[in-house]
């Protein structure tokens, strides 16, 4: 039945199968996630942003010691973990991306060996809970679970704050990374005591309690992982953009957990060329299209550095996933895009065009992908978009994986 | 924080617009409301001076209009705190500075409003307060403005769990057509030159002239030169014919 599922969301085109076929599954077992779970050792990786690309990397560094299964596709909810291990069959090795909402359960579900908790940053506020209300949910379910280690984010105090518990003398400990930041207007405010944030360089504090910057112990340097050994592992990675390397080191941290040597593992990443479509690049009609997903502000100033200066698409929805609130446009600082072709489109392009308008950068709306491809020269076209544009737009060019 | 910047002049004719406590009341997108006024002021050929005050600084004084955002339950109790011991925005109504407030900035504008279950004393510069309601209110908000402030329709988005209730010295800013705003009838309040909405985040995105409105009243023009509203309208069409 599961199975059928999955063949019918795909057949309409509704989705790509891999959530509907776990939600069936669910339905007829609640504690199907749990069972599937035994007897596997897993991670689990949940953040604001870069989730499904941090999950990609590390199961292709586990990958050193066995078979992998892994919810690659972005089905972060439980029914998406359900089918991604059923599917799997009996690998000794998970590693499983995470919906933040859900970590407490998944946490309770699958008692993993480590959790990866990369960032927190606003996104979709009209359903999400807020940055802080996220934190504090984190924290209870990492004091929850005390055997579960720790590979959380030191330069960002919402994770920092949310990990503490781990770092308890009977619990299984913490190991921080610093993998760059750059979005660091939700974390003005401690989470702890709500003074105020002190930023200097890359070095935090808050100026009202204890709460501090953690000396990471792996960290990122001119393009490579440094190990808390101090040797740095050069990544070569398909993928574009800083945050990636940066994400390179996360997974690295998480298969060290594992065992992994990072030697062994560094060499698997470069595997890695697209992710669930995003960073895939199609040929079409002598204009070679690449595709960056950016849903909210962070990934967004993310987009921008992985963008070469070519012409540029921007396409926005606010659908049901997408989150109906369009505010977040004036949280981007559209300016890195002045001086190249910009188009826009999307089911909201009249509130970006807005939005373009008052940041002072120039554009052209085009009613659909298709008349923005004609409108280009040949040659590169970098398309950002949020959620559901992506996926539509992924669906023109015929699901491209 | 961001390298957007309105456009800076020394000028003592500049208009200063400042940002109230954006590491506290900053929610979504609330630096819109900045970047628009400072754009428009901009287009008229006004000096623009942007400052953005922390709650660890005191507020200056004599700026032209003080914004305050949107804000999580703590922060906004925090900022009322902080805002009732500097004094500043008191001095400033007094001193006939604009004040425009969104969402939780609204409410702390009130008599009192709840945070995190508790009633929190507000600094009472619009004669109205604040308290739970029994839903959130999320989605589209619009209505027919105060005919005297001359505007179009409002429209806006809304989130909050709030309800306010308005006492005789304020005026409501707009009757309900969609969504809740203050109760499910009115939307918003002003009186003099501080006006306050439920229409969260960049509110004046979707409401240039009431952006313009704030401009006049900032500056003592009498009208000011129009500008291109071309995709200013084109959103207001859509938003306004979209479901609610």
């Amino acid at each position: 039945m599961s199975r059928t599922a999955a063949a019918l969301s795909r057949a309409t085109g509704r989705g790509d199968g891999s959530v509907i076929g776990g939600r069936v599954g669910l339905i007829i077992d609640p504690d199907l996630l749990a069972h599937l779970a035994a007897g596997r050792q897993i991670a689990l990786v949940s953040g604001t942003n870069g989730k499904t690309t941090t999950t990609r990397l590390a199961a292709a560094a586990l990958g050193v010691l066995g078979p992998v299964a892994t919810n690659s596709f972005g089905a972060n909810m439980p029914s998406g973990h359900t089918s991604a291990l059923a599917k799997a069959g009996p690998t000794p090795y998970a590693v499983l991306e995470v919906d933040e909402h859900y970590l407490p359960q998944v946490l309770a579900a699958t008692s993993p060996r480590v959790v990866a908790l990369l960032n927190l940053s606003r996104d979709q506020l009209d359903r999400a809970k807020e940055v802080a209300m996220m934190a504090a949910l984190w924290r209870a379910a990492v004091a929850g679970h005390p055997a579960v280690h720790v590979v959380g984010n030191a330069d960002d105090p919402m994770v920092v704050w949310a990990a503490e518990p781990a770092t308890a003398p009977d619990a299984a400990g913490v190991t921080w990374f610093s993998a760059g930041q750059r979005w660091h207007d939700d974390s003005w405010v401690c989470p702890a005591c709500g003074s105020h944030i002190e930023r200097v360089d890359g070095d935090w504090h808050c100026t009202g309690c204890p709460l501090r910057r953690p000396q990471p112990q792996w960290t990122v340097k001119e393009g490579a992982a440094v190990a808390p050994d101090g040797t740095p592992y050069e990544v070569r990675l398909a993928l574009p953009g800083r945050v990636n390397v940066g994400n390179a080191a996360t997974a690295l941290a998480v298969a060290a957990r594992f065992g992994v040597r990072p030697g062994d593992a560094v060499g698997r990443l470069a595997g890695v060329t697209s992710v669930a479509g995003r960073y895939a690049q199609v040929e079409r009609d002598g204009r070679r299209i690449r595709l960056l997903l950016a849903k909210n502000p962070a990934s967004w100033l993310e987009a921008f550095d992985m963008a070469e200066p070519a012409p540029t698409l921007l396409s926005i929805n606010a659908r049901d996933p997408d989150g109906l609130d369009t505010s977040w446009l004036f949280d981007v600082d559209f300016a890195p895009l002045r001086g190249r072709p910009v188009l826009i489109t999307g089911d909201r392009a009249y509130d970006l065009a807005v939005r373009l308008e008052v940041n002072r950068v120039p554009f052209t709306h085009v009613p659909t992908f298709a008349e923005a491809v004609a409108a280009v020269p040949p040659g590169r076209l970098e398309v950002i978009a949020n959620y559901t544009a992506f996926q539509d737009i992924r669906a023109v060019l015929d699901r491209v994986l | 924080m961001f390298s957007e910047s309105a456009p800076r002049t020394v000028s003592s004719e500049a208009l200063r617009l400042v940002w109230v406590y954006p590491d506290l009341l900053s929610t979504y997108g609330d630096r819109g409301n900045l970047l628009i006024l400072a754009h428009r002021a901009a287009a008229r050929g006004f000096g623009v001076e942007a400052l953005e005050v922390r709650s660890d600084q005191r507020l200056p004084e004599q700026a032209d209009i003080y914004l305050l955002g949107g804000g999580e339950d703590g922060p906004q109790a925090l900022a009322a705190r902080r805002l009732l011991a500097d004094g500043g925005l008191h001095r400033a109504v007094d001193t006939g500075s604009v004040i425009f407030a969104v969402c939780a900035g609204y409410q702390l504008l009130g008599a009192s409003f709840f945070a995190k279950g508790d009633r929190c004393t507000g600094l009472d510069l619009l004669d109205l307060h604040s308290d739970r309601g029994p839903t959130r209110a999320v989605g589209e908000l619009a209505g027919p403005v105060d005919p005297r402030l001359g505007l179009p329709t409002l429209t806006g988005f809304e989130n909050h769990g709030g309800r306010t209730h308005l006492g005789p010295e304020a005026a409501p800013l707009a009757r309900v057509t969609a969504g809740i705003g203050n109760d499910g009838a009115t939307e918003g309040a002003w009186h003099g030159k501080v006006l306050g909405t439920y229409c969260h985040g960049p509110a004046l995105a979707r409401n240039p002239d009431l952006a313009d409105l704030l401009l006049r009243w900032a500056t003592g023009a009498d009208r000011l030169a129009p500008l291109d509203a071309t995709w200013t309208d084109r959103l207001r069409a859509e938003r306004l014919a979209a479901p609610h």
